[in-house]
């Protein structure tokens, strides 16, 4: 287990003034897999990252990359696209992009090869000899995210990585997570909207107030914090169904919430047996935000 | 490549490609070059032939009769003041004078123009006055005293050493002129490139790439490249401003002549005008990188950093001192002190020889300001370059350092 081990956080502290904004924090991230560092804004994401950067030192604790401390060889392993994001705006787009992947130990033919090739894959070679500030704000997001992954990283750290993006450009950018993960890369996405990477994420860290508040498989936290209810898609009327005590639309599907002796297969059996064309049926699994307002009790969204 | 080298390249290119930086550079040789140009046309046009002018005078003593051809100017005797204003009047002669009985004793000349005249030109006062002297002392002198009455010194110094042969460095405005001007242009050199490195800082953190950079270099990398590539860019500058002012001078000495071909650079001057460069520049831009990290913006920063900009330009205020009397103790404090330094010692290298020792201790000087310099940014870069819209106070500052 310790060999697939991308990063290891442990036991991590970090004050500003008298404030801890990251308390004892301790995960790791695996190689080949997407990991969502989740919480509301201020509850020390991004301070967490900047060390694993070493950008900023904690106070206490260690951090190591591949079982040793980030040093100036293992930068070159980790792409990093921050939450406050930015380019030099006079350059051009494949002099920005070569001479960051230089930065990152790529010679300048290899630097320039590469930034054509995922210029290429992202149909914006024609946009290669425009300066930065010519290019729309969705077109300098994606240069921005390739700037990250131009020097293949083992590691890629992408702070709130949806802020600003459109629909298209939200989806591109999610299959590029999915191909990274597909090539044994270990991806962190931080962010405080946590809908919207909880199908990407296999595994995640919830932090409140600088604390970890839940961490492990999506699966198992989803699981635990299960409640009894099923979602169904019908164009039918579902009329009074024994056992179910409320229901609640959730866009095209209806969310049956069960008492407590009732199991859903035993709603699904009276479905099956009134005869109702029903194209879904699934045990419901509470959104990450919901799981989160349980846990801390508190209303962040 | 290593990442310093990287980043000094950046900086350098990004540097010498801007508008702003290839104007500054090529301006002062090409203004020079324009100046030496224009001249050279305007001497070769032909010059007007000069207007031979009439003026009339009327003697009441009687002697004045000699020395009637001064310049282009011809003096025509008159017996009676009504001829005179006849011949004015026929436009014979443009004015007349009339030398009264008494002048002798009171030096009064009574002068009748048609024009309307703030003052005599000084032509015709030159005329007229050379006329009065010649006829004055005709009887008493001969030409040559009479000229050298007219015209008497004409000094010219030479600097001795002990042996009393003439020394190698000679004082004048002919050896102070041009360090005198590049101790301007160093100013507004080390200013530029500084004032380049604030703002390619206060962008940075404006554009929010400082972090990304940080994500693949350390504070120490990114500040040495930075320094050193923009130091580099200045040096650059500097190194066209002198071999033009070397090409110009000795242009202008073979078209223009008269004074410039009398100016010459001191021989000291090429290589400690250099060190005090590079040492300047770097005094002033570690000074910047700390000042570019504690401002939040570019122009906080710029406005932070006008308080060094004054500090540095002490040394003009006190050039008259400098001038007079170059060997005085506020020169060697200017001398001594690092923010003063460069600008103090490019002036007194045109006005006189500066002890070894002053020379020495202000370098070791610079350098240890500029090691300390370096900390100190460095120190405060590392905790400030990611705050963003906030300016720490000097109660953080002074934690940070501890820290």
């Amino acid at each position: 287990m310790c060999a697939e081990q991308a990063v290891e956080v442990s036991h991590v502290l970090k004050r500003y003034g008298d404030k801890a904004v990251v308390n004892d924090l301790s995960f790791t991230v695996n190689q080949g897999e997407i990991f969502g560092l989740i919480g509301p804004n201020g509850a020390g994401k991004t301070t967490t990252i900047r060390m694993m950067m070493d950008i900023i030192k904690p106070d206490s604790g260690q951090i190591t990359f591949l079982g040793k401390h980030l040093d100036d060889n293992s930068k070159n392993k980790v792409g990093y696209m921050p939450e406050e994001r930015g380019l030099y705006r006079k350059l051009r787009v494949i002099d920005s992009i070569t001479y960051l992947a230089e930065l990152k130990g790529l010679s300048k033919q290899k630097a320039e090869q590469r930034a054509e090739e995922l210029l290429k894959q992202t149909d914006m070679l024609q946009h290669k000899n425009k300066k930065i500030e010519e290019l729309s704000k969705g077109m300098g997001q994606i240069i921005q995210f390739l700037v990250t992954v131009v020097h293949n990283p083992d590691l890629v750290i992408l702070d709130e990585p949806f802020s600003g993006l459109d629909p298209v450009n939200t989806e591109l950018l999610k299959n590029m997570f999915i191909d990274l993960k597909n090539k044994g890369k270990a991806v962190i996405l931080s962010t405080h909207r946590m809908n919207e990477i909880e199908e990407s994420c296999d595994r995640i860290l919830m932090v409140n107030n600088g604390r970890s508040v839940l961490y492990g498989s999506l699966a198992d936290i989803k699981a635990k914090y299960r409640s009894n209810a099923v979602l169904v898609e019908t164009g039918d009327e579902l009329g009074d169904i024994p056992g179910v005590i409320s229901r609640r639309r959730i866009k095209n599907k209806t969310e049956l919430i069960l008492d407590e002796k009732t199991y859903p297969q035993q709603v699904l059996e009276e479905i099956v047996k009134r005869r109702l064309n029903i194209t879904h049926y699934e045990i419901a699994t509470p959104p990450l935000n919901e799981i989160f307002l349980k846990v801390v009790g508190k209303n962040h969204e | 490549m290593n990442k310093t080298a990287l980043i000094f390249r950046h900086e350098f290119f990004y540097m010498i490609k801007r508008t702003g930086f290839i104007i500054m550079t090529l301006a002062l040789p090409v203004l020079a070059l324009l100046a030496i140009g224009v001249y050279q046309i305007v001497s070769k046009i032909e010059k007007p032939v000069v207007e031979q002018v009439k003026i009339g005078y009327v003697d009441n003593i009687g002697n004045f009769t000699q020395f009637t051809e001064q310049q282009n100017i011809s003096l025509i005797r008159y017996g009676t003041t009504a001829e005179a204003v006849q011949a004015l009047n026929k436009k014979s002669i443009s004015e007349y004078f009339v030398i009264p009985e008494d002048y002798v004793s009171t030096g009064v000349i009574d002068r009748y123009t048609p024009e309307r005249q703030l003052e005599a030109p000084a032509a015709t006062t030159t005329a007229i006055r050379g006329f009065l002297l010649g006829n004055l002392l005709q009887d008493k002198a001969g030409s040559e005293i009479i000229q050298r009455v007219e015209n008497p010194l004409n000094m010219v110094t030479t600097r001795i050493t002990e042996t009393g042969a003439p020394a190698t460095q000679q004082g004048g405005y002919e050896s102070f002129i041009i360090p005198y001007l590049f101790s301007i242009l160093l100013v507004i050199s080390i200013f530029a490139s500084s004032g380049y490195l604030l703002q390619g800082l206060g962008e940075e953190k404006e554009n929010r790439i400082m972090e990304i950079l940080l994500s693949s270099v350390s504070t120490t990398q990114l500040l040495t490249g930075k320094v050193l590539g923009l130091g580099a860019a200045g040096l650059v500058q500097v190194i066209v401003w002198l071999g033009s002012a070397v090409l110009m001078l000795n242009l202008a000495s073979s078209t223009i002549g008269g004074f410039i071909s009398t100016i010459h650079i001191p021989s000291n001057f090429i290589v400690l005008g250099i060190v005090y460069f590079i040492l300047g520049y770097l005094m002033f831009a570690v000074i910047s990188a700390g000042v570019g990290a504690v401002s939040p913006t570019a122009r906080e920063g710029q406005q932070l950093s006008a308080i060094f900009t004054v500090a540095a330009v002490i040394p003009f205020y006190f050039m008259p001192l400098l001038i007079n009397t170059p060997n005085n103790p506020v020169s060697t404090v200017l001398t001594l002190f690092p923010i003063t330094a460069p600008v103090t010692v490019m002036a007194r290298l045109g006005l006189s020889d500066i002890a070894p020792w002053e020379l020495a201790t202000s370098i070791i000087l610079l350098i240890g300001f500029i090691i300390g310099g370096l900390w100190f940014s460095a120190k405060i870069f590392r905790t400030y370059l990611l705050m963003y819209g906030k300016r720490p106070g000097l109660k953080e500052i002074a934690k940070s350092l501890r820290g």
